[in-house]
């Protein structure tokens, strides 16, 4: 009896067809039939996800394999889906977020020409199927070709503007960077091949196969896959093409850069849970650099004036956090955040999108303010977007981030520490941009003024729907201390993540000691904020940044280090290359056969003299060959 | 007398005859010294036809008469490529007015 998840195909197949029908009919399709080809398509995948989300609930997991990918000698790749409870909540997500982007887009990309509209379009569909790809694959390479394919619309996407030559260097800086980290996730899928000579998640997962792999096969897969996600999702040392990526379109940013691309590589760990609980070492790195990157990151978003590049800052803090959460073993922590960060990263970037088309292109938040008077439907949701990402008590953020956080006092209270303070800066830039945005008196241009309004509908909508998520979406995740079995997401989540948890041992704080924390940083977040919001509501920082601050919002020169580093020797290296291998060696030795060819033609014509006397001379010669061949060879 | 003697002689008359076809300008003295071959290898064959007789004469008193009959085969081919030689001769005498060689090169086109 065939099970009728098998159907799974259709989530990433309806897609697909919208990447084909408006990639080739892009010259000849309607603004109108495109943008709901687009929507249409990611819309029918929703609903495919949410049939799919029922019959997981109702207990019906199931890998569909589909045909045989790579057969060769003992290695068998099948092209297969695994529909359990991790991929059908990012199923979930993708369509869900991906289909309230897309109808954003059909309002906000509106200026385009429909040849560009079409391709804008059939790019983001052609993204969502990757991603699809990427969290239903029953193997790392399935994973693997959706990783690729989300990095290539990527880089699509943000050079879609392709006219202008700095977004073409951000999306190849997106590419590069990414690829790197494609390079250790390769390695690391070879790794497995070679120990185990199996990649799908059912087998490598097993403790029989597991224990065929010894401590220091397990560290370094992990820590190459590790690798692979610092390059996808934006973590110290390859966070640097995030902020530049904000040269795509908005919705683009919000998509790729908030909800999914980026959410990749905490799906890739949360997935491998199993591997990653057996080697505490790379736990501990991925704390680290996740809690370091957390920290650094919301350091410069302080400084940052664009609009859009705050929030990207922004997400490669509350990325720091995810990965944080995973290094400390609370890996539902990590889904429940990429879950509620999709809403309200989204949701922000959205309706940052909004402010900049009422602004007419204009992103520097020095120049706007006092837009609460011409926005009403975009400023409550930013609004709510902020005190979500805050984490105040209520909203979704709340929830997801502290349970991250209660995580690592489990872990150690210097991790606790750390957190709180980064999570106290976060609500501190967040309500920064609000006030400097939204509050106070505008300081634009006279005919910017004139051109303030709200946003139509289509980018309303998606707006509203994504700001009640934001708050309801935390109440799946009540945690224990406060309700007792109501945290529907660990408990649905709890097939997949059953192994780690016998693994690691429980990571449970007292119920005293929760609150506390709670309160705590609650309180906190709270202060925070009023002094955010009345700080910049009266004076806004106009100027530019000095002393330590003119540091941060240089980024802390990290981008300068890299240059100088890695990227001039680098090009320096194939200068030469070029001008001494490439010139002088192959050339050489390629035009050098050619003249040998001219040159020996030449001589060799010189034999037709039409003289019959040589051309009997040469007879002979070769009668004289033949006879001497006969005499001595016939010993 | 033993064969070698007739072996050496054959062999420097062919050779003497060769360098005459490869260095000689006039087309007849050309002519004459394929004609030298041919008389060379005629005198080998009969050199060898007696040899195989002495040899065989005990069992076979009519033994190593194929020599001495290619012989006669020879000679008539010579005498055929002889007549025609000569006849092409004639027709480049009377096209280029000498009989040197060297003006023999329409080949080269």
């Amino acid at each position: 009896m065939k099970n009728v998840l098998e159907l799974a195909y259709l989530v990433p197949l309806f897609p697909l067809l919208g990447f084909l029908v408006n990639g080739l009919g892009r010259k000849s399709l309607s603004k109108s039939l495109i943008g709901i080809i687009g929507s249409g398509s990611i819309l029918a995948s929703f609903i495919v996800s949410i049939w799919i989300f029922i019959q997981v609930k109702n207990g019906n997991t199931h890998t569909a394999e589909y045909f045989n990918f790579i057969s060769v000698g003992d290695l068998r790749i099948p092209f297969a889906f695994q529909i359990d409870q991790l991929s059908c909540i990012f199923l979930l997500i993708i369509t869900g977020v991906g289909f309230l982007i897309h109808v954003y887009s059909t309002s906000y990309m509106h200026d385009e020409k429909s040849e560009h509209f079409a391709r804008y379009f059939a790019y983001l569909n052609l993204f969502i199927f990757s991603m699809l790809l990427l969290v239903m694959g029953a193997n790392f390479v399935i994973m693997f070709i959706g990783w690729e394919g989300v990095g290539l619309c990527s880089y699509l996407l943000i050079g879609f503007w392709f006219k202008k030559t700095e977004y073409n260097k951000a999306a190849n800086k997106a590419f590069v960077m990414n690829r790197i980290g494609d390079l250790a996730f390769l390695i690391a899928i070879f790794w497995l091949i070679q120990r185990l000579g199996t990649v799908s998640y059912s087998e490598v997962f097993l403790t029989e196969n597991l224990r065929h792999l010894t401590q220091s096969d397990i560290t370094g897969i992990t820590l190459l896959l590790f690798i692979g996600a610092t390059g996808k999702s934006a973590q110290i040392p390859l966070y640097t093409w995030l902020p530049d990526a904000m040269a795509g379109p908005t919705p683009v940013s919000a998509l790729i850069h908030a909800a999914t691309m980026v959410t990749a590589g905490i799906y890739m760990i949360a997935r491998s849970n199993i591997l990653y609980s057996n080697s505490p070492l790379v736990l501990n790195i991925i704390s680290i650099i996740g809690l370091a990157t957390a920290l650094l990151a919301a350091t410069i978003a302080l400084k940052q004036n664009d609009i859009k590049k705050v929030l990207a800052y922004s997400t490669v803090s509350q990325l720091g956090y995810m990965f944080l959460a995973l290094g400390t073993g609370s890996y539902v922590a990590a889904v429940f955040h990429v879950m509620t960060h999709a809403f309200f990263k989204a949701l922000l970037f959205l309706g940052s999108g909004s402010v900049i088309h009422a602004m007419g292109g204009e992103q520097d938040i020095r120049k706007m303010g006092g837009l609460k008077k011409y926005m009403k439907i975009t400023n409550i949701t930013f609004l709510i977007g902020c005190i979500a990402i805050a984490g105040i008590p209520g909203f979704s953020g709340f929830f997801s981030k502290d349970e991250i956080l209660a995580g690592a006092f489990g872990k150690s209270p210097v991790f606790y520490i750390i957190g709180l303070f980064t999570a106290l800066l976060t609500a501190f830039y967040m309500f920064r941009l609000y006030a400097t945005t939204f509050n106070g008196k505008f300081r634009g241009t006279h005919d910017q003024e004139h051109h303030l309004h709200e946003s139509p509908m289509a980018i309303t909508g998606p707006l509203i729907i994504l700001a009640i998520l934001s708050i309801i979406g935390g109440y799946i995740g009540i945690p224990e201390y406060m309700a007792h079995g109501a945290h529907a997401l660990r408990d649905f989540l709890s097939p997949v993540f059953a192994g780690s948890y016998t693994v690691l041992g429980p990571n449970e704080l007292s119920h005293d000691k929760e609150w506390m924390l709670t309160g705590i940083s609650t309180v906190l977040i709270l202060i925070t904020v009023v002094y955010a919001w009345n700080r910049f509501t009266k004076k806004p920082e106009l100027g530019e940044a000095t002393g330590f601050g003119k540091v941060l919002a240089n980024k802390w020169y990290v981008d300068e280090l890299y240059d100088k580093v890695i990227v001039t020797p680098l090009n320096k290296f194939a200068g030469f290359l070029d001008s001494v291998i490439e010139r002088r060696l192959i050339d050489g030795v390629v035009n050098g056969v050619g003249r040998l060819v001219n040159y020996s033609s030449r001589q060799l014509r010189l034999l037709q003299s039409g003289q019959v006397g040589s051309y009997v001379l040469l007879m002979v010669l070769g009668m004289l060959v033949v006879f001497v061949l006969q005499f001595f060879l016939r010993k | 007398m033993p064969i070698n003697y007739y072996i050496f002689l054959s062999i420097a008359l062919f050779c003497i005859g060769i360098v005459g076809v490869l260095t000689r300008r006039n087309a007849i003295i050309i002519f004459m010294c394929i004609e030298l071959m041919l008389n060379a290898v005629n005198l080998l064959f009969v050199a060898f036809s007696k040899m195989h007789h002495l040899k065989m004469a005990t069992v076979n008193a009519s033994a190593g008469t194929e020599g001495q009959l290619f012989v006669f085969f020879i000679m008539v081919v010579a005498a055929a490529e002889v007549s025609v030689g000569l006849a092409i001769i004639v027709m480049m005498y009377r096209n280029i007015h000498s009989v040197d060689v060297n003006f023999l090169n329409r080949l080269k086109h």
